[in-house]
């Protein structure tokens, strides 16, 4: 085989259902190589993986473009146990571990070390028993080749997260003939120390020649680590380039910003943001409309820990971040749907978390991020899905003697779902069509409808965009930046679509593994938000970004 | 048109309608009448309305259907016979009442022709606020058990009424008409309502045609208490605690970031539908003419729930529509089958087919659930 690379890919590219998410991508991974694949959510990482895993789900939905080489040999995956077989080991980011089962068993799951039994020659294999010393043996010898020590009598589920982590990379490694190794954000659930031990290993793995691609957000390790770094940003490889050769400023101005130039060398940016909605900020001072100090909320899967910000009256204000780092868990902790902690504050009086109706008593609205789950009755009509937050907080809509009795006014809640079907232009039958029925993107007008029903004075809205078309997204953005001018609304958007944050908000706070990592203004450049999200900013600049 | 129509009302109603239909056409061949035939269904449909109208607050709350009926069942025979342990008790101290204020013509009504209805207030009376109590426990267990309701329903039903096996012997009732003979202690299995309050609604404006060639029995007043219930119900599902309980049982977290209570909101459902049977099981009882106690609930539930279900409601949404249809339908088939097929046949069939529709339309409805909270 000689020259060949272990891993050629040509010219990959891949359509789901029209929408394309990788365009010509060609690159080599040579032996004993580390490679350091980034890119912001939704760049094209995972389906890059799926495809040289040999997913179902691409084949499913078509197949892929482009030919992938292993040794010079040409191969196309259609199972996971193809991959297996050739030798590349994946180590995914949500553990694939058996939690009642020792360390042991989980590292040689299904490659078991049998005893010999006389049984096996009349039935099969599957009757032999388990030889327990030689399993330890060697899931010891895997694990100590991590740098760690876990014991093989470990129960996975007894174990801290960093140590289960270890556990699915000892397993690749035992695979005998594993020599590509992909790895999807292991240091993520690790700590510091931890993932120090953990990049040491995977040096000494690298240096015995097994080639390891590895995915993080956190650019400094990427740098430490790999010896080449890959930069994915919509679908396409931007750049394959030596990593002493880039900063960490440079490789985040290179995932984030659009508008920066399409050649490596020079990740300078000039801006060209509207500037048009700068304007209510700059007046003089005002009291806050809201104001949290040291909030923390215990979203699963969201979890923030500390967070302090503060958003005058009549501004638009994004929270933004990667997926996972805490930043749907404010908003929602604040309008109490999840347990929370600290002080918020809406123009001066404290509010009481944990309690929806105390922050709806606030005129306060929330557009939730889970429409289908938490933002709509999908099995009643539009009318009732605009106008119930407002007649069950505010008393509207309803005819009759308050406290006494109050029968819903259906005369009423149809004349105003009729007025914002026909405001938002919501596509539907009229006010007695099932909101379940209705596409995404009305689906979403629904949502602000009943928001704007209730005549907030701080909106908070999750993810407005998400799981729109184009022409709806725009109408969306739209909407808000003319409910914040008109009525002085403050706004309060979280997206994980930076570009959408920075085309209308005021000003963008970052959220980065659970805390703020920096509020911006939102004519700042592209890349200052993405050096936040990758946790660089912290350690480096803390003085000059924190608010 | 007729598409449109088949499509609102669902095959399976429309089978059961054709079905009813031909029994009542077979009906004069085998030597049935379709007259009291028509009677007894109605009859039928006026003692059973209200237990089925019980289901609508649990399922529009999304805590399923009630097969926790006995529980309220029991609330409403502890009220009936109360009622007569205490209807002595009670004449006297509303004739006092009449006395005082020396008002004699009141006093003269209280013990003749007001003495009956009376009777059945107070057993009415005293039901509800067992019910209530009763059911707020019951809610409060329900709102542990989110997911599972009907399953722990069900064991709430059967076990409720072992208990109250227990109780029914144990408690300190007197009354001749209903204990034991032999031992003067301990209530029997039958209890006749006879000379307190029997057919005190059915009888009420009933239309009682008995000629030669007609014999047509309609009980006025127990539909006319049974469309008062159901009006009742509706409204409240109209009101704001109404729509709110509606929207927890079409999303629990959307009532949630609403700012409703969504325990509360299906505590007070719970409580409906436990008040709503025991207000249902006096109903049936004065028609009936007796109070059936011991293993009597046991299977109450059953019949009420695959009416409603017969009459179109899901497991979480249901209107007064499906339980008037559907009671109907279901005991029109319950009226004419053994009847009508019997005389066919020569042979009972009748509780066969009971059986194989209501448990069939409890099978059909549990299997084709769509999500029962999530």
């Amino acid at each position: 085989m000689g020259n060949n690379p272990l891993l050629r890919l040509e010219h990959i590219g891949k359509e789901y259902y029209g929408n394309r998410v990788l365009s010509d991508i060609s690159f080599d991974i040579n032996a004993g190589e580390i490679i350091g694949l980034v890119g912001e959510n939704g760049a094209g990482k995972s389906t890059l993986l799926n495809i040289l895993f040999g997913m179902p789900v691409i084949a499913s939905t078509g197949g892929y473009e482009g030919s992938i080489q292993i040794d010079g040999r040409k191969v196309s995956f259609t199972s996971p146990n193809q991959a297996l077989a050739h030798g590349i080991g994946m180590v995914h980011q949500e553990f694939s571990l058996i939690p009642g089962f020792t360390a042991a068993e989980n590292i040689l799951l299904n490659r078991e070390v049998l005893n010999a039994s006389s049984m096996r020659y009349i039935f099969s294999e599957r009757v032999s028993t388990l030889d327990r010393e030689a399993m330890n043996g060697r899931a010891r010898s895997a694990i100590h080749t991590l740098g760690v020590n876990i014991s093989p009598d470990m129960i996975v589920s007894e174990m801290p997260v960093g140590y289960k982590q270890f556990i699915e990379i000892a397993r690749e490694i035992d695979r005998k003939n594993t020599r590509l190794l992909f790895l999807d954000e292991p240091t993520a659930v690790l700590a510091e120390s931890e993932a120090e031990i953990l990049i040491t290993a995977l040096k000494k793995l690298a240096a015995s020649g097994i080639a390891i691609v590895f995915i993080s957000h956190r650019l400094s390790e990427v740098k430490e680590l790999c010896g080449r770094i890959l930069v994915l940003r919509d679908g396409r490889l931007i750049t394959d380039q030596p990593s002493y050769t880039l900063s960490t400023r440079q490789i985040a101005s290179l995932m984030v910003g659009r508008e920066s130039v399409r050649r490596e060398e020079t990740p300078e940016v000039t801006e060209t943001v509207s500037t048009e909605t700068d304007a209510p900020k700059k007046k003089k001072k005002i009291r806050p409309a809201l104001k949290v100090e040291h909030l923390w909320v215990d979203m699963p899967g969201e979890t923030v820990r500390d967070v302090s910000f503060e958003v005058m009256k009549g501004e638009i204000f994004g929270i933004g971040g990667l997926a996972g780092h805490g930043k749907l868990a404010i908003p929602n902790g604040i309008m109490g749907l999840y347990p929370a902690g600290g002080t918020v504050k809406t123009f001066g009086k404290k509010l009481t978390l944990n309690k929806p109706r105390a922050a709806l008593g606030k005129k306060m609205a929330f557009v939730s991020e889970d429409r289908r789950g938490v933002g709509l009755l999908l099995d009643e009509p539009l009318d009732w899905n605009i106008t119930f937050t407002a007649m069950q907080t505010q008393g509207r809509f309803l005819v009759g003697i308050p406290y006494i009795f109050q029968m819903r006014n259906d005369l009423a809640m149809r004349k105003e779902a009729r007025k914002f079907i026909d405001q938002l232009s919501i596509k539907c039958t009229g006010p007695s069509q099932k909101a379940g029925e209705l596409s995404g993107g009305n689906q979403q007008k629904v949502c602000l409808a009943k928001a704007f029903v209730l005549r907030p004075d701080i909106l908070l809205i999750c993810e407005p965009t998400r799981g729109i078309d184009i022409g709806a997204k725009t109408l969306v953005l739209d909407t808000l930046k003319q409910y914040n001018k008109e009525n002085g609304t403050t706004i309060i958007i979280t997206s994980s679509e930076l570009e959408e944050l920075r085309s209308v908000c005021n000003r963008i706070a970052i959220v980065d593994e659970g805390k703020i990592a920096g509020i911006l203004p939102a004519s700042n450049p592209a890349e200052d938000f993405g050096m936040l999200m990758m946790g660089q900013v912290r350690n480096e600049e803390e003085g000059e970004f924190s608010a | 048109m007729i598409k449109k129509f088949i499509e609102n009302a669902g095959w399976p109603r429309i089978i059961i309608a054709l079905f009813l239909l031909a029994l009542f056409v077979a009906a004069p061949f085998v030597g049935v009448r379709v007259d009291t035939s028509l009677s007894n269904t109605l009859v039928r449909f006026g003692m059973n309305g209200v237990m089925v109208l019980a289901m609508i607050p649990m399922v529009q709350a999304g805590c399923g259907l009630n097969f926790g009926l006995p529980l309220g069942i029991i609330a409403g025979l502890l009220g009936a016979t109360l009622s007569i342990e205490w209807n002595s008790e009670i004449l006297a101290k509303l004739s006092e009442l009449g006395t005082l204020y020396k008002i004699s013509w009141l006093n003269d009504l209280f013990l003749t022709t007001w003495r009956e209805p009376i009777g059945f207030a107070s057993a009415i009376i005293i039901a509800v606020p067992i019910a209530a109590i009763l059911g707020w426990f019951y809610g409060k267990l329900l709102n542990r058990v989110k997911g599972d309701e009907m399953m722990i329903a069900t064991y709430v039903g059967f076990s409720s009424v072992s208990f109250m096996c227990i109780a029914w012997l144990l408690l300190p009732y007197k009354h001749p008409t209903m204990v034991w003979g032999y031992a003067g202690k301990g209530l029997r299995t039958t209890i006749s309502v006879e000379g307190y309050w029997l057919h005190v609604l059915s009888d009420a404006l009933a239309l009682d045609i008995n000629t030669e060639n007609i014999h047509l029995y309609v009980p006025t007043g127990m539909l006319i208490f049974f469309a008062f219930v159901a009006l009742i119900v509706w409204i409240f599902m109209k009101t704001k605690t109404g729509t709110a309980m509606t929207a927890v049982g079409s999303n629990p977290e959307f009532a949630r970031a609403s700012g409703v209570n969504v325990d509360r909101m299906r505590t007070i459902a719970v409580m409906m539908s436990t008040i709503l049977g025991a207000v249902g099981i006096i109903v049936y009882e004065q028609s009936f003419g007796f109070i059936q106690l011991y293993m009597g609930p046991f299977y109450m539930a059953l019949p009420a729930v695959a009416s409603i279900l017969l009459g179109g409601a899901s497991v979480n949404k249901a209107g007064i529509l499906n339980v008037i249809v559907g009671t109907f339908l279901f005991q029109g088939i319950l009226t004419m089958t053994p009847s009508v097929i019997n005389s066919y046949l020569q042979t009972d069939m009748s509780e066969v087919i009971r059986l194989i529709v209501s448990n069939g339309m409890i099978l059909y409805a549990l299997t084709r659930k769509v999500r029962a909270g999530r």
